[in-house]
């Protein structure tokens, strides 16, 4: 009995270890995404992110001197708070950190009653004070308010703004976020472009999937045919024309040019879905409700759009995914004068002007939406792709 | 005695027809009112469909024959002495302009480090890649009791953008030039005493390190279609199987692979089409220089950042021409699907 259980378990090892080791792989890189956009920026820079599950060596020698007073993360005393670069840029050697903890404090000693540290002690305390290391004690949302301003200053938002040390631009108030260069305003921007363009497409493939499915005229299934070929014409054969036809009707940078654009080219799946799901419901329905003297349109609002709600659920996944996520649309179309998140972000890639801190922190606040729809409606989404051709 | 061929055999046709869903039954006759009624249900998606869809592929095929702003014919920016197409210059440059022809060794290898050369490699490894790891990872899944988390894990790229999936894997290849490494991959390496690597930019193991993103993002997709098939099969032929002792691995090639073949044939033309209009990655990691350029990317490059319309245009055409084969073959299913139910 037990020994048919370990063996049964012996048997299962390898299928646990490469199922394991897989769903490592595949979490591991966003786990390190997410703990990075934590992390202060000093410590981003100077070690990996797997650091912050290394024992808290607390500096050593600066838990044993120093943190009774300034405390573990330097800022217990705010007119000698170790955090401040300025402070810290002082004493960049043991020789000078000794120096100064020689000296009196208001007539006190500095250590107090406390020895003094050895050389090679200071020399590490001077090298933890200066890595900034003080401060990756704890994980901090500062990158994530850098991120949602755009700020782009000495030090962090809000330090900067603390110490009245902000670019002109900036007014440290809740209008920062509005700032053209953050991921707040393209929040706003994401959310405005990707609702209507979720929206069109649903209401009009409801539209002709209904007549595909339920009603007759000449050329249905040529129409059909045709529609599922359109389905993989690739974007980048139709940006050029609609492009220069918006650069001619003063469209491009408009909301409304990228909402009929993403309406447009999400129609083929769209109607294909909302055709196959409409044609499985069944044909008493209609016809007992057109034996009642319903009209089409009748039909339409009372059976076809509450019935149809699982496909609409599918598709408006599907959709929403699809455009939030788009990152040619918005660069050809919105470019910068309306930027989304995913132009936002491909920006601060290419133009290297932000850390890791901010750009961890910006991906994690684009990827936030789509995750809690995604997980919390996974069901429908999985449908949706199983129920034929897939968009991609 | 069976043996799991005969099995296949005997399974395979049956099985291998998509159980047909019901849909499209004749239009009732009460309803075939008002000739005019089905064509307003259609007009709305028509109208931006031929305005979205159609007529810019026509006025792409038009463009791709013109100069670089669409004012003349492309044959008016030839120049004396060099190769000439005439109306077809652009193709010659989309077609040849990567190609050195001096020699074929030259040839050869200016080819797979060319957009064209890159995208066979993408398209060859990432489905590859995507297939094989959905497939595996949908088999072994179904025997352990956390299946839903580690399907739901496989499958949690799905919701990234690629910009974001870019963002997330540059930082595990990062390169740092001191002595401390914040990049994962690298940190793994200098810990085992090895010597970093600069991932995106040493030629030629970019190309790969972008791809194994792609599958990365896309392994999910395979797995939850795969895993959808494999629920499919019986499981009194893989019980019959397995009684007559076939082993496990038997079972899967001979047995679950032959059943879902049809699946897996839908799966790798979704992928590849995926593949070869895939831009955003490519895009945001390397930009498409140190040789990672990609057909999608290098037609985004003429287009938007050389701006040169009619250059642009061709590349978009070649694109088209290289999916044409996948849309002959999607309408085809879409007929066999129809003449089934």
């Amino acid at each position: 009995m037990n020994r048919e259980r370990v063996n049964k378990l012996l048997n299962q090892l390898p299928t646990h270890v490469i199922i394991i080791f897989t769903m490592a792989v595949w979490i591991i890189p966003t786990v390190g995404l997410l703990i990075t956009s934590l992390r202060p920026p000093e410590a981003v820079g100077n070690t990996g992110w797997w650091t912050v599950f290394a024992p808290q060596n607390a500096g050593g020698p600066y838990a044993t001197y120093c943190a009774e007073c300034h405390g573990a993360d330097g800022r217990a005393l705010p007119q000698a708070d170790l955090t401040n670069p300025e402070l810290i840029a002082k004493y960049p050697r043991s020789l000078q950190l000794l120096a100064m903890l020689r000296k009196d404090i208001n007539g006190q000693p500095h250590m107090g009653d406390n020895p003094l540290p050895s050389a090679q002690e200071a020399a590490d305390i001077a090298a933890f004070l200066r890595e900034g290391e003080v401060k990756g004690a704890g994980l901090t949302f500062n990158n994530y308010v850098d991120a949602l301003v755009g700020y782009r200053g000495r030090s962090t938002y809000t330090a900067d703004c603390a110490a009245g040390t902000q670019p002109p631009d900036i007014k440290c108030n809740l209008q920062d976020i509005l700032n053209p260069r953050g991921m707040g305003r393209a929040f706003i921007n994401s959310l405005l472009v990707t609702l209507p363009a979720t929206f069109l497409p649903i209401l009009f493939a409801a539209f002709a999937g209904y007549a595909f499915a339920w009603l007759d005229f000449k050329g249905r299934f040529l129409l059909f045919a045709l529609l599922v070929g359109l389905q993989v014409v690739p974007l980048q054969m139709t940006l050029v024309p609609i492009s220069r036809f918006y650069a001619q009707v003063g469209l491009n940078g408009t909301f409304l040019g990228v909402w009929l654009f993403h309406t447009g080219f999400g129609m083929p799946y769209a109607i294909y879905l909302m055709r196959n799901f409409l044609g499985t419901l069944p044909r008493d329905l209609f016809e007992s409700a057109y034996l009642d003297g319903a009209s089409h349109w009748t039909a339409f609002r009372q059976l076809v759009i509450p019935l149809a709600m699982p496909a609409i659920a599918s598709l408006g996944i599907f959709q929403f995914l699809w455009v939030w996520n788009d990152l040619l649309v918005s660069l050809v179309f919105l470019g910068g004068t309306t930027p989304v998140m995913t132009y936002q972000i491909s920006n601060m890639v290419t133009s290297l002007g932000s850390g890791w801190q901010v750009l961890t922190a910006a991906a994690f606040l684009s990827m936030l939406l789509p995750m809690i729809v995604f997980f919390s409606l996974q069901r429908y989404f999985v449908r949706g792709m199983l129920a034929g051709a897939v968009k991609g | 005695m069976a043996t799991p061929q005969d099995i296949s055999k005997t399974v395979t046709p049956a099985a291998v027809r998509k159980r047909p869903v019901k849909t499209s039954a004749p239009v009732p006759e009460i309803m075939k009112q008002g000739g005019l009624v089905p064509w307003l249900y259609l007009l709305p998606a028509l109208i931006v469909m031929a305005f979205f869809i159609v007529y810019p592929m026509i006025n792409t095929i038009g463009l791709s024959f013109s100069n670089k702003d669409g004012t003349a014919s492309a044959a008016t920016t030839c120049r004396e002495g060099n190769p000439c197409w005439g109306v077809f210059e652009n193709y010659r440059y989309a077609l040849t302009a990567e190609f050195n022809t001096s020699s074929p060794q030259a040839l050869w290898s200016s080819f797979w480090s060319s957009s064209y050369g890159n995208t066979i490699k993408w398209i060859v490894v990432m489905v590859f890649g995507t297939v094989s790891v959905g497939l595996g990872f949908a088999v072994l899944a179904d025997r352990v009791k956390y299946e839903a988390l580690a399907k739901a894990i496989l499958f949690m790229p799905m919701a990234i953008s690629f910009v974001g999936a870019g963002v997330i894997w540059k930082f595990v290849y990062d390169y740092g030039t001191q002595q401390t490494q914040v990049g994962l991959l690298n940190a793994i390496i200098t810990s085992l005493g090895g010597k970093p690597v600069a991932w995106l930019s040493t030629i030629p193991i970019n190309t790969y390190a972008i791809i194994l993103v792609g599958i990365w993002i896309w392994s999910g997709f395979c797995m939850t279609i795969l895993a959808a098939a494999l629920k499919s099969v019986p499981d009194e032929i893989l019980e019959a199987a397995r009684v007559d002792g076939a082993t496990e691995w038997t079972v899967f090639w001979r047995i679950m692979v032959p059943i879902i073949l049809p699946t897996i044939t839908v799966v790798v033309t979704t992928m590849v089409i995926n593949v070869l209009k895939l831009f955003d990655l490519v895009y945001v990691m390397t930009g498409g220089n140190f040789q990672t350029d990609v057909i999608a990317n290098r037609m985004y490059t003429e287009m938007y950042k050389n701006f040169n319309v009619g250059r642009g245009t061709a590349i978009a055409v070649v694109l088209v021409v290289a999916i044409i084969p996948f849309i002959y073959y999607n309408v085809r299913r879409f007929l066999e699907q129809e003449a089934t139910r």
